[in-house]
């Protein structure tokens, strides 16, 4: 699949090194929450972003990006204007239709708000269809905390915890590992989904607490981004075990990832 | 209504929640109901560690002072959990400031009684230590996961 012409509508800088880039195109991107693009910076290369915009407006396709190395740079350079190739969307969603009539809790770990910013946006859209609504998120730092203005509005449908590792002063909120936040979270753990994104470090502490206040591990899904290249199953690039990461994740439940991830080579 | 006793209110606590009925009777026996307001101390680094504190509401901050930095806040403890254990641990003196963040209702319980609790009814004694043991490990685990600074983006 060749990637499709985008342009730089807006760009916002969120963090010392993290930029949403708000892109269209020549016809809408109809996704769903949890999918990642390609994203191609002309003349440099093409990697794995998730989407972080709104589903219900996939005329504005959003991308939040941290600029680690060559691609990422580039694409965080944009400017309003700017040409990118978009292909996509991949992968598998967060079972935003599979947690209706249940609790769900949220919980994400530096710049893993980003992927999981379009399953919030969902859950609050359609807030009576769900049971009590918790995030809760873990930065290094109140200077690295995401969408910061949004999670007071979202504190307005769901309950939104927040602590940091190393405080400044004058921060009254929390201080800790986000594991610390999960026991406030007010889910019935035996009628809740999990949706949990971060550094894999901190999923499997996640994971590992949330198997012990009773969440079943089919109910317990993690995004895994593993370096991808083709993103349609044919490279092998993002291989986990039997699983391509790349169509059948990233987004996948605890019972099918735990097996894999138990083999260290993988 | 009528007003709750502190074994009421315990009975409501995650931490003494599952206590035995007889244990937690004894534990209340040495426990009172205490409010601080936000910027307050509940416990002072190098100082006599009298109390630990169940807290009920708000947030207290585990400080330490470093010449420079002024007080740096090492982590919070919210509502449900604890705060110190240096009175199970000889010599009974706080290692870091505990302050309140924001306004703090907890139960305070005087140290000294319960080590004599512990001394004399065998099953206060380790109902208690199988406790603290829970909350230092999670404390240690936790830490642990902090000095890995996984939020850091190499690698993500
Ligand atoms: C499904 C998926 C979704 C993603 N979503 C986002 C997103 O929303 N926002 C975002 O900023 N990034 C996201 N990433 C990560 C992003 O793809 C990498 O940061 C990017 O590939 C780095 O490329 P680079 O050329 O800029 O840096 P490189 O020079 O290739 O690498 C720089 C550093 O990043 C590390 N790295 C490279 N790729 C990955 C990866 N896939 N996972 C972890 N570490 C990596 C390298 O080990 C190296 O330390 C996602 C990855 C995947 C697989
Ligand atoms: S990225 Fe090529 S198979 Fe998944």
């Amino acid at each position: 699949m060749q990637p499709r012409p985008f342009v730089v509508r807006a760009r916002r800088r969120e963090l010392a090194d993290t930029v949403t880039l708000e892109l269209t195109g020549d016809a809408p991107l109809p996704f769903s929450p949890g999918q990642f693009n390609m994203l191609y910076a002309f003349g440099v290369g093409e990697i794995a972003i998730s989407i972080s915009g709104d589903p219900a407006q996939p005329e504005v396709l959003r991308h939040t990006v941290r600029a680690v190395g060559r691609v990422s740079e580039a694409l965080c350079g944009l400017r309003r204007g700017e040409g990118v190739g978009v292909r996509g969307p991949y992968g598998t969603p967060w079972p935003v239709a599979e947690a209706e009539g249940l609790d769900v809790l949220v919980v994400a770990g530096g710049l893993g708000l980003a992927p999981l910013r379009p399953a919030i946006l969902h859950l609050i859209r359609h807030r009576q269809r769900y049971g009590h609504l918790v995030m809760c998120y873990g930065a290094r730092t109140p200077a690295d905390v995401l969408y910061q203005r949004e999670l007071a509005r979202w504190q307005r449908a769901m309950q939104v915890e927040v602590t940091v590792d190393s405080p400044v002063s004058g921060w009254q909120g929390s201080v800790g590992v986000v594991t610390a936040l999960l026991p406030r979270a007010a889910v019935d753990p035996a009628r809740a989904v999990a949706m949990v994104c971060g550094p894999e470090i901190m999923m499997r502490f996640v994971t590992r607490d949330l198997l012990r206040m009773g969440l079943p591990p089919e109910r317990i899904y993690l995004s895994m981004e593993r370096n991808m290249k083709c993103a349609i199953g044919l490279c092998g690039h993002c291989q986990l075990g039997p699983a391509f990461l790349c169509k059948d994740g990233p987004v996948l439940p605890w019972s099918r990832l735990a097996p894999l991830l138990s083999v260290r080579e993988l | 209504m009528k007003k709750k006793t502190i074994g009421d209110l315990l009975r409501e606590h995650p931490f003494f929640a599952d206590l035995e009925p007889q244990v937690l009777d004894v534990v209340a026996c040495c426990g009172q109901n205490v409010h601080f307001a936000s910027g307050e101390l509940l416990g002072r680094e190098g100082q006599e560690a009298s109390f630990f504190y169940a807290l009920r509401k708000g947030r207290v901050a585990i400080e330490t002072f470093v010449p420079s930095r002024g007080a740096v806040t090492i982590e919070t403890v919210d509502a449900g959990g604890v705060v110190g254990w240096s009175w199970l641990v000889p010599p009974h003196l706080w290692v870091f400031d505990a302050r309140a963040v924001l306004p703090v209702r907890a139960i305070a319980f005087d140290g000294q009684c319960l080590r004599s609790r512990c001394e004399t009814d065998a099953a206060v004694g380790h109902a208690l230590l199988r406790r603290f043991a829970g909350l230092l490990a999670e404390r240690l685990r936790a830490t642990r996961l902090r000095l890995l600074d996984v939020y850091g983006h190499a690698p993500r």
